[in-house]
């Protein structure tokens, strides 16, 4: 069946196929196939006679017009989207019910995320009351939910995970190691109340613990770097979604709270002390249960999102920038614009991080592409100004945990931009191919949890508890 | 999809809402005489319908690909030593289930055409063909 053809034919063949893959929707295996057909006919007139050049013409005016053919992918890709919506199981009448099935489980891990959370109140530990104790034993209470929050929602995430993923025994016991090491670290310490150390502790903890959700996400297999861009994917979706659902429990709680005032019924000691808690910790679950469920929904926003916002943060930063070198203001150190600064360039990071994962790697550079370059480059300056502003302060005042971990955070921050700028710019200039920036990205989430991991058990003792 | 499937510069026979609805039950008749891949598909399309039924021929594929969802053909590429690889559709149980269903919807469709056109051709005597080509 293969026939060898006239190269000038080859070569619009090839010409042909790289015209139909600029159109997004028809995809390489399409053209594949296509191809195929094309080439199929083109034989089939040339044994009737025809010559190269007719055949050619004549197959690809059968064949149909681009446009038309691109159309009908959209529209068959994009009704495939709604399928998996509505069908997300596996065939047939066991589909609902194993969805149902799911969606028990998911809701029985969220109730018992919530009531591990608020779990403390029977032994008399309850923040979330104002004025029914001293305020001595309120702070103290605050202080063991700072430390200890994410320690009592995450392992009904994992759980959830781990179920899903069916994972074995043997994994989930390592998977409670972190756990139990951290719970015992930040409850044993002896931190002064509401010093340094333990806030930032209480920080990066979660951090750590969110890692280690990760590896019950990947079912165990963490060291591979594919799997790894899955549960970035996985926590991008996670925020965007639960952003969403906050914004809607937000305005539902508000709308409770006035209902029943205007029938002089006082709910706020219950919403305050029940209802939101529980519903800020099993949300978490039950996100996560609906990032996998209803995924198309997500990976058709975050992608959106990203566009939108990738542009907009780089002209912010550019104009930071320019308004910095035209005033020559350089960078506060003040611990509030640090903190502002290092909010911001997570914020860039994972803007950049999601906007690798929801990329197809063998495209072409785009105009986006270069758009993340500025984006990139300007959060390097940023980096470097802040680094500056707080070895200068450091210098002049000496190390303190908030200054030391600012440091740590801004150097983290600094190497991933410097090699990720680097990347992008040889991927601009074709000299490499985009998956190297996946793989950096991959490569480098460990160094994160190693950074958490230091702030929360090596800062503590480091700094006297301050 | 199949509003474009005319194909222009012949002689239009069928209307192109037919040449659509008739689409996947003869994509799937032809599956079940056994494993096809496009072309073929294309070229047993204008044998059993005598050159009549003319589809632009790269729409068959977005019509495969929807067929392929609804898990009613099965697709796998076949690469010969030599040869450039060739996707080919084998249909399942449950696009057979589907094609008796709508086999069952045509031939209702079809009886009651011919009932119609029975005591069309009783009241009025005129050839059914010259009112169908006028």
């Amino acid at each position: 069946m293969e026939s060898t053809m006239d190269p000038s034919i080859e070569a619009q063949i090839r010409e042909w196929r790289s015209y139909l893959l600029r159109r997004n929707t028809i995809h390489h295996i399409d053209v594949d196939e296509l191809e195929d057909h094309l080439r199929s006919q083109i034989s089939e007139l040339g044994a009737a006679g025809l010559d190269g050049d007719e055949s050619f013409l004549v197959a690809i005016k059968r064949i149909g017009g681009v446009n038309e053919l691109s159309r009908e992918f959209a529209r068959e890709r994009s009704s495939q989207l709604w399928k998996q919506l509505v069908l997300a199981g596996d065939s047939g009448r066991e589909r609902s019910g194993s969805e149902y099935a799911g969606l028990l489980v998911t809701i029985c891990f969220a109730i018992c995320a919530a009531l591990a959370f608020k779990l403390p109140a029977a032994f008399g530990i309850n923040p979330f009351v104002e004025g029914t104790s001293d305020s001595a034993n309120v702070d103290a209470d605050a202080s063991f939910y700072l430390r200890n929050a994410s320690l009592l929602a995450l392992p009904f995430l994992i759980g959830f995970l781990a179920w899903k993923r069916s994972l074995p025994a043997r994994v989930i016991a390592g998977l409670a190691v972190p756990f139990i090491a951290a719970a015992i670290l930040v409850n044993a310490f002896p931190f002064q109340r509401g010093g340094d150390t333990e806030i930032l502790a209480a920080i990066h903890l979660p951090i750590i613990l969110w890692l280690v959700a990760g590896v019950a996400y990947l079912g165990g297999a963490w060291r591979a770097d594919a799997p790894r861009m899955d549960f970035v994917r996985f926590t991008g979706e996670w925020f965007i979604y639960y952003t969403l659902i906050a914004f809607g429990g937000v305005v539902l709680v508000a709308l409770t709270v006035g209902v029943f005032q205007a029938i002089e019924i006082d709910v706020e000691t219950l919403i305050g002390s029940w209802v939101l808690p529980c519903g800020a910790v099993g949300a978490v679950v039950v996100v996560a249960w609906l990032v996998e469920a209803k995924q198309s929904v997500i990976e058709n926003m975050a992608p959106v999102l990203t566009s939108v916002f990738t542009p907009l943060f780089a002209l912010m930063l550019v104009a930071a920038i320019l308004g910095m070198a035209l005033t020559g203001n350089i960078i506060d150190a003040e611990r509030d614009v640090l903190i502002l600064l290092d909010v911001l360039l997570v914020l860039v990071l994972g803007l950049v991080l999601n906007s690798f994962s929801a990329r197809d790697s063998d495209a072409r550079p785009t105009l986006m592409d270069a758009v993340q370059l500025v984006l990139v480059v300007s959060a390097l300056v940023i980096d470097v100004l802040a680094l500056a502003a707080i070895l200068s302060r450091i210098t002049e005042f000496g190390f303190t945990p908030n200054r030391t971990a600012g440091l740590e955070l801004n150097v983290v921050l600094l190497a991933n931009l410097v090699w990720s700028a680097w990347l992008l710019s040889a991927f601009l200039r074709g000299r490499r191919p985009f998956s190297d920036l996946d793989r950096w990205q991959t490569t480098y989430i460990p160094v994160y949890a190693v950074w958490a991991a230091i702030v929360v058990a090596v800062f503590p003792p480091l700094f006297a508890f301050d | 999809m199949y509003n474009a499937s005319m194909q222009a510069k012949r002689d239009v026979r069928i209307a192109k809402d037919l040449v659509a609805a008739s689409a996947i039950p003869l994509v799937l008749a032809i599956l079940d005489e056994g494993e096809s891949y496009g072309y073929a598909i294309l070229k047993r399309i204008d044998e059993l319908s005598g050159g009549e039924l003319e589809w632009t021929d790269g729409m068959l594929y977005p019509l495969l690909h929807r067929l392929d969802r609804l898990g009613y053909v099965e697709a796998r590429w076949d690469s010969p030593r030599g040869g450039r690889r060739r996707r080919y559709y084998r249909i399942t149980p449950s696009g057979r289930n589907a094609l008796s269903e709508q086999r069952r919807q045509w031939e209702v469709v079809s009886a009651a055409l011919q009932n119609a056109w029975h005591s069309l051709q009783v009241v009025s005597p005129t050839p059914l063909s010259g009112t169908v080509e006028g």
